[in-house]
């Protein structure tokens, strides 16, 4: 049982949802870091990526990767008007308040989708050539898989590149230390939360998209449990913080994908309670996540 | 170049300034001074756009401010350097200064003002990529001010540049305060020394649980029996 090309596949299939939980996590932490909400709708905006996706690559005929830009794009300026719309104006309010926003929107688009789409899964049919099967070094993966790992950290480069270089990068990381103080250097700092709005929705269309690629159906509250799953693993990483998001979201896709491969059959139905009992380990050891330690600041 | 009207502020309930009127004319260092609580602070914030006064205007060179956006008052020139450093402290001290001249599109002028700051402060070349949170009290201190700089101040308002720093750092802090006035940015300095304050102030207005109890030259309310007795230790 296990032979070292069935440990391979079980890294393979690790790499490809911990790909997926950290792009979500990302857009998580992004947004936490800057307005200290914790977004329960960033599920949805994988569900909502997924379903434009599919209506771009069936109703319109378009090539997977114009379904996966158009996807992003769609999803991202959702992002930044459901921003201007429901937590702006919430700005100054208690953080609970915004929560709950957060909680109405996810509800929202829910029951939006299950209202005009129906609660019936659909099939996602892939193009023949990303679902074809690579044989190698006696190894079997499709050509699904390879995508969704380079596309992760191809998003999650160029992310990081984003927030290290550029003046809008800097600013962001600037209003997560403080809002006040950023404006108070000329950045308009509305303009960079609607940025971090933007690349946190455009990255959980992303992994929607990568995650109906792979499971191959969607349905209204198909990002409802892997949102939920990237809200542990950003905080697993240490919520705010953005290189944490991406290394708890690959713990936990080794974490799950190792104790349903390894563990007996009977104990691997246990897979979700695992996730959560893993997150409280860690939160018992290091309260503030693994890389979330707090900076010394001398005064 | 700086008109304020009658400005009251409230935090919540609390009446925080309670009809303040004060003018900065150009080119000069006007103090601001006062016990804790006096509304020093509050009043610096207000005029930065960080609060929203209930009653009364700002007009910077005729321009009416009060209902501007932080953002925007600092692109026209008016520079809160706040008070306790606020320097970004996982930020490098380069990312510091780097962000606080992002508004500006005059780049030329921007890399001979980076230059400027390093020279008023070389130990922030020698530091320009660690982050700020690693640098000392008066290391933050020249950051925030260098990062002001940044912003291309035409008015400066400097909020307790001095506090908790050893005496040292304070000459080097008021010996660039100096500096910036000689540069033509005009200068509205809040600080709980009244005694340096006065000295390097041409005018003063002292504060009092929100109002203002007294004005004048600097000269003059440094003798005003009163003042000595309050704020410079009789």
């Amino acid at each position: 049982m296990l032979t070292p090309s069935y440990v391979a596949q079980q890294v393979i299939n690790a790499l490809n949802i911990g790909s997926i939980y950290a792009l979500v996590a990302i857009g998580l932490t992004v947004v936490y870091g800057i307005l200290r909400l914790i977004n329960f709708a960033h599920g949805d905006m994988m569900t909502v990526g997924a379903y434009v996706a599919l209506a771009a690559l069936t109703a319109l005929a378009m090539p997977a990767v114009a379904a996966l830009l158009i996807a992003m794009l769609v999803v991202s300026a959702l992002g930044i008007v459901i921003e201007r719309l429901a937590y702006r104006p919430l700005r100054g309010a208690p953080e609970v308040a915004m929560l709950i926003t957060s909680l109405a929107i996810s509800s929202l688009i829910q029951n939006g989708a299950t209202m005009t789409l129906t609660a019936q899964p659909r099939p996602v049919r892939l193009p023949a050539e990303l679902t074809q099967r690579i044989s190698a070094l006696g190894l079997s993966f499709a050509v699904m898989d390879v995508i969704i790992i380079a596309l992760a950290i191809a998003l999650m480069v160029a992310l990081t590149l984003f927030v290290q270089r550029t003046t809008l990068g800097i600013a962001m990381r600037a209003c997560s230390e403080n809002v006040r103080v950023t404006q108070l250097m000329g950045i308009d700092v509305n303009r960079v939360i609607a940025v971090a709005f933007a690349i946190s929705a455009g990255l959980a269309a992303a992994a929607g998209v990568l995650w109906t690629g792979k499971f191959g159906i969607v349905d209204p509250f198909t990002g409802f449990l892997p949102g939920l799953k990237a809200f542990v693993a950003a905080v697993i990483g240490g919520i705010g913080n953005i290189p944490g998001a991406m290394l708890g979201g690959y713990l936990l896709g080794f974490a799950e994908v190792f104790f349903v491969a390894f563990m007996p059959p009977e104990v691997s139905g246990y897979r979700d309670a695992f996730v959560f009992v893993l997150l409280l380990i860690v939160l018992l050891v290091r309260p503030s996540g693994l890389l979330g330690a707090r900076e010394v600041n001398r005064a | 170049m700086l008109s304020v009207q009658n400005l009251h502020v409230y935090y919540g309930r609390i009446h925080a300034l309670k009809g303040i009127s004060l003018e900065v004319n150009a080119g000069e260092i006007v103090a601001l001074i006062g016990s804790n609580g006096a509304g020093k602070t509050t009043t610096l914030a207000t005029l930065s756009g960080l609060l929203r006064p209930r009653e009364g205007h700002i007009y910077f060179e005729g321009r009416d401010l009060t209902r501007l956006p932080a953002h925007q008052i600092v692109r026209l020139g008016v520079v809160h350097c706040p008070e306790g450093r606020q320097v970004f402290a996982r930020l490098t001290v380069t990312e510091n200064l780097r962000l606080a001249a992002a508004h500006r599109t005059d780049r030329k002028n921007v890399a001979r003002d980076l230059e400027y700051v390093h020279q008023l402060f070389p130990i922030l070349a020698e530091r320009r990529n660690q982050h700020a949170g690693t640098l000392s009290g008066g290391e933050q201190q020249m950051l925030a001010i260098g990062r002001a700089i940044m912003s291309r101040p035409r008015l400066l308002l400097l909020d307790e540049p001095s506090l908790g720093l050893a005496p040292m750092v304070v000459e080097t802090i008021f010996r660039v305060i100096g500096s910036l006035r000689q540069h033509g940015v005009t200068i509205l300095l809040v600080e709980q020394n009244a005694y340096r304050a006065l000295q390097l102030a041409d005018r003063a207005y002292v504060m009092e649980t929100g109002y203002i109890k007294a004005s004048g030259l600097s000269q003059v309310l440094a003798d005003d029996p009163a003042v000595k007795a309050a704020y410079l230790g009789g």
